[in-house]
């Protein structure tokens, strides 16, 4: 993506998890304001370990960054303290239901502002109630009683609270109806064209992805291995057969494909 | 009629006696709750808090600025603990952790005695141990004026657990710290803020008990008397401390009045570890505890 001022720049980074396994190998990616880049491949790609070293969650799991840089909004975020990130106007929705179980729902959203010192948290948590119309309904409920679905909502509205520029969206389609998806896909949408919000996205449902994104990154073995526009990426033969599961022929090829992958996760 | 009140002033004196174990108790159940850490040091912050306001006392200081200055005090090593023990520690087991609080314990024991000495002090906090007659029941001012004192501690720590900013978060750490952390909550913060208000309940259970006992090593043993409080009450629930003190409190009691006489007495000592045993064997998680904890 060139020609644009990258929001954020993750530049050759090797993720190391204690000492022994290397999770990312020398990944490089970049996000353009007001993009939605979509981060694509297989369980295990390092999907979520990029989206944790950008946030740097890793040291709590005794990962570690050995190599390269990260970047946003021009200065160098590696090695902040997590928090610092939300003050920053980056934010992190984790995979998973990351809703704070034992705290109400209008709690989960009240902390998701806790970087914040203008008094406006509550035009905020009314915003969130426009957009997500059933956590407004559930505002009283331990968030662990919410559904899957609502759970998740939650936790984006939680990130929403932070007034973020720029959101690290990991999975958020684990475990959710298609309807689901469709929906909160349609909502980051109408974030990134209405409210400017940057997203960055890691997803293994390439299909519903790509129709989002305006760019995509393939992730294998801990590193990119193709990139290109959503468009161009979801016309590619490989990516169709192997990620979309949309070519006829794609079982038979199967084979041949793990055949020639194996060599990446070997070097 | 006279065995029923007796059997009343047992209960009661039982309850009393159990909130002074909740006090204990309460200090462990709020670090475990935030960092899933036993902190091994609780008794000696304990016995630091209670040397330190008797400290202060000795330089003739009133009662309520001495109290201010250990409260001080104990803020100042929370940060210090936070900075020096728990940061460098982060992402470490919690086994390691736990072996920290060790380590800090004896620290702490023998940094308290180094400032403050060792000598064995007598600490009056100006309430007379006189029972007063209420309901035909005798009960000790002492026990009950300590009672108010811990529910007045337990009124405000839930006060600003449920309603302050700060409460929340530190709630929202003990659900989930990863996700805490995204949201903006600084983890070093929010560590020391715990770790100073386990440093608050330490100072009113080292006044509390330091007037029962004097202000003296021993009152780091204090601490193992809420060990079955914990594990009866579940270690992460704050609510599961408040009951099982006073549940231990109250069944040590009756046990020594109405079974010590078949065995020879002295039950008490041990009455509550014999019901922690029986609580880990059939309910290991406890009263109110979550299923799932790692026990060390």
């Amino acid at each position: 993506m060139s020609g644009q001022d990258p929001l954020l720049s993750v530049a050759g980074i090797e993720v190391m998890y204690g000492r022994l396994a290397l999770v990312l190998r020398g990944l490089t990616l970049s996000v353009p304001k007001g993009g939605i880049v979509a981060l694509l491949g297989a369980n295990g790609a390092g999907k979520t370990t990029t989206m944790k070293a950008i946030a740097n969650l890793l040291r709590s799991e005794r990962g570690e960054v050995t190599k390269g840089a990260i970047h946003y909004d021009g200065a160098r975020i590696d090695g902040l303290d997590p928090s610092d990130l939300a003050r920053r106007g980056l934010s992190l929705v984790m995979e998973g239901r990351h809703a704070f179980p034992t705290l109400s729902v209008e709690d989960n959203l009240k902390v998701g502002a806790y970087s914040r010192s203008d008094g406006a948290v509550a035009q905020s948590l009314e915003r969130v109630y426009s957009i997500f119309p059933r956590l407004k309904e559930r505002r009283n409920q331990p968030a662990g009683l919410l559904s899957g679905g609502e759970q998740q909502m939650c936790v984006i509205g939680r990130a929403l609270m932070a007034r973020p520029r720029m959101i690290l969206l990991d999975e958020p389609s684990m475990g959710l109806a298609p309807l689901l998806v469709e929906e909160i896909f349609s909502i980051m949408q109408q974030l990134n064209a209405e409210a400017g919000v940057t997203f960055l996205l890691a997803e293994q449902n390439a299909a519903v992805a790509l129709r989002y994104a305006t760019y995509g990154y393939l992730v294998e073995g801990g590193r990119v291995v193709r990139e290109g526009p959503a468009r161009a990426l979801a016309a590619d033969p490989e990516i169709r057969a192997s990620y979309l599961g949309l070519d006829a022929s794609a079982e038979a090829d199967e084979a041949s494909l793990a055949a020639r992958r194996r060599p990446r996760w070997l070097s | 009629m006279g065995d029923f009140f007796f059997f009343l002033e047992v209960v009661v004196g039982g309850l009393l006696s159990g909130v002074m174990y909740t006090l204990v108790a309460l200090g462990f159940v709020l670090i475990f709750k935030a960092s899933g850490v036993f902190n091994f040091a609780q008794g000696a912050m304990v016995l630091f808090a209670a040397l330190t306001f008797v400290g202060f006392l000795e330089f003739g200081l009133p009662m309520w600025a001495a109290f201010l200055l250990a409260l001080a005090a104990m803020l100042v090593l929370a940060v210090a603990i936070e900075r020096t023990v728990l940061r460098p520690l982060v992402g470490q087991d919690h086994m390691i952790l736990f072996m920290a609080t060790i380590g800090l314990s004896i620290f702490l024991e023998g940094f308290a005695q180094l400032i403050w000495g060792t000598k064995v002090r007598g600490l009056d906090l100006g309430i007379s141990d006189e029972p007063i007659e209420i309901g035909g029941i005798l009960i000790s001012q002492f026990d009950l004026s300590a009672a108010l004192m811990a529910a007045v501690l337990v009124a405000v720590l839930s006060a600003f657990f449920s309603y302050t900013k700060v409460g929340r978060a530190l709630r929202a750490v003990a659900d989930d710290t990863q996700a805490a952390q995204v949201a903006g909550v600084p983890l070093g913060f929010i560590w020391a803020v715990v770790w100073g208000a386990a440093g608050f309940i330490a100072l009113v259970a080292g006044l509390v008990w330091g007037a029962r006992l004097g202000v003296q090593f021993a009152l780091t043993l204090v601490a193992l008397k809420a060990l079955p409080v914990m594990i009866l009450g579940g270690f992460n629930s704050i609510a599961g401390a408040i009951v099982a003190g006073l549940v231990i409190g109250v069944s040590e009691k009756l046990a020594e009045i109405y079974l010590g006489p078949f065995v020879g007495g002295g039950i008490e000592n041990w009455f509550p570890y014999a019901l922690a045993i029986a609580v880990l064997l059939i309910r290991p998680a406890g009263l109110f505890g979550a299923a799932r904890i790692a026990r060390v």
